[in-house]
């Protein structure tokens, strides 16, 4: 058994959320560039991801790593209809707020500030957290996701009828319900298999 | 409830979405989406290439979280795999007992200390029970305490606990598909519920079609 923990090089814990780039170093060892099959490397369905040391330790598996990236990008970037990416976008932020993973709510709330305009309110869902107010139809979608990703699930009929009163078709509604499950699955790996860094001054 | 193999959509089979129905066109808008949840869940528990990891050993494991989800239409199936798989009635019932001792609510945990530090939530760290660990193993026993730790507090997350799953026999690469096994049920799981809830359905009773 040679397999061993990774030290992470010195680096600055992020102590807060931040919409801020963040970096993330990992605890167990991934594939070196150049030990991977072309299996591995098609797993990363996007090539420019063999810099990434996340990808490359999720490559491990790579029918699992390949399945799980086709899942994500068609349950965040499939653009027929449905919830607008924006407001995907801000459910995966608020289950990575609720759940604690600083990595993934970084990049999501840039994403949902990027897509919405609305700087200030996904900054107010990262200081303040998911019991901030956004507005109902934000508010709807947050309350939503929060639900479903506590662990047993309270998610019900009720969140379904406040998201309908405030305009979500079912297919709009599925996208809100799928986008909250998959944070709960990055957010397992990412806060499992390494940790966050703040970028180097 | 049926059992569905994993060339039966196993999302569809759990919700009891039947073609042509509502919910069977609004999983069809994202296709990628429906066909690779379920390239995930024969990846997990059917894999071409099972590797270290047996077929008992990943099925122990998504009854058992399934079961810390209360999940009982998704515990059942795991449940009857695992029972298809061969697992001895002692190891079966042994998943049952750990579920039933390891049950509590989450997400909870510690953050970085800082000003996130207010938001910190108490919680158990899950020891396997004296009486189970005999029959789950060492490799079994080091995993449910990891996957409980995924489950209800992976906020808690550090290098010590991978240091313990690789003492007890996991290697690197079977880690990273425990991980993937823990991470995928946690979606399937909530997207079980939401279809169900969305359907108008309970979202934890039996299929009984």
């Amino acid at each position: 058994m040679t397999d061993t923990v990774l030290v992470p090089p010195e680096h600055t814990a992020p102590t807060a959320f931040t919409r801020a780039q963040l970096d993330w170093l990992p605890w167990l060892e991934p594939l070196a560039v150049e030990a991977m099959t072309a299996r591995h490397m098609a797993s990363l369905v996007d090539a420019a991801r063999v810099k990434s040391p996340y990808f490359r330790l999720l490559a491990r598996d790579p029918d699992a790593l390949e399945a799980r990236t086709r899942t994500d990008k068609d349950i965040f970037y499939n653009p027929d209809a449905g919830l607008p990416r924006a407001e995907r976008e801000l459910a995966a932020a608020a289950t990575s707020r609720f759940n604690g993973c600083l990595y993934c709510a970084s990049v999501h709330a840039r994403h949902a500030a990027t897509y919405s305009k609305r700087e200030a309110d996904v900054q107010r869902l990262l200081d303040t957290g998911v019991s901030a107010d956004l507005g109902e139809r934000w508010n709807a979608i947050v309350a939503a996701s929060v639900a479903l990703t506590a662990t047993p699930c309270v998610f019900g009929p009720e969140h379904v009828d406040r998201l309908r009163r405030s305009g979500l078709d079912d297919l709009a509604i599925a996208d809100v319900i799928h986008a909250a499950a998959f944070f709960n699955w990055a957010n397992r790996l990412m806060l499992s298999l390494g940790e966050p860094a703040a970028p180097a001054d | 409830m049926t059992v569905p193999g994993t060339d039966i959509d196993v999302i569809d089979a759990l919700v009891g979405i039947t073609p042509g129905s509502p919910l069977s066109a609004i999983r069809a808008r994202r296709p990628d989406a429906r066909a690779h949840a379920q390239a995930t869940y024969r990846a997990l528990f059917a894999p071409e290439a099972p590797g270290n990891i047996t077929a008992q050993e990943r099925l122990a494991v998504g009854a058992f979280v399934a079961g810390l989800h209360d999940a009982t239409v998704v515990a059942g199936h795991y449940a009857a795999r695992l029972a298809q798989s061969g697992a001895s009635a002692a190891l079966r019932e042994a998943v049952d007992a750990a579920t039933a001792e390891a049950r509590t609510s989450g997400p909870y945990g510690r953050y970085p200390a800082g000003p996130l530090s207010r938001e910190d939530t108490a919680g158990v760290s899950y020891r396997v029970g004296t009486a189970i660990r005999s029959t789950l193993g060492p490799r079994l026993t080091a995993a449910f305490e990891h996957v409980h730790m995924l489950v209800f507090h992976p906020r808690d997350a550090a290098p010590a606990a991978l240091q313990a799953l690789l003492d007890a026999g996991w290697s690197t690469t079977d880690i990273v598909t425990l991980s993937q096994i823990v991470a995928f049920l946690s979606f399937q799981i909530r997207v079980v519920i939401g279809l169900r809830t969305l359907a108008g359905r309970p979202p934890t009773r039996e299929v009984t079609t």
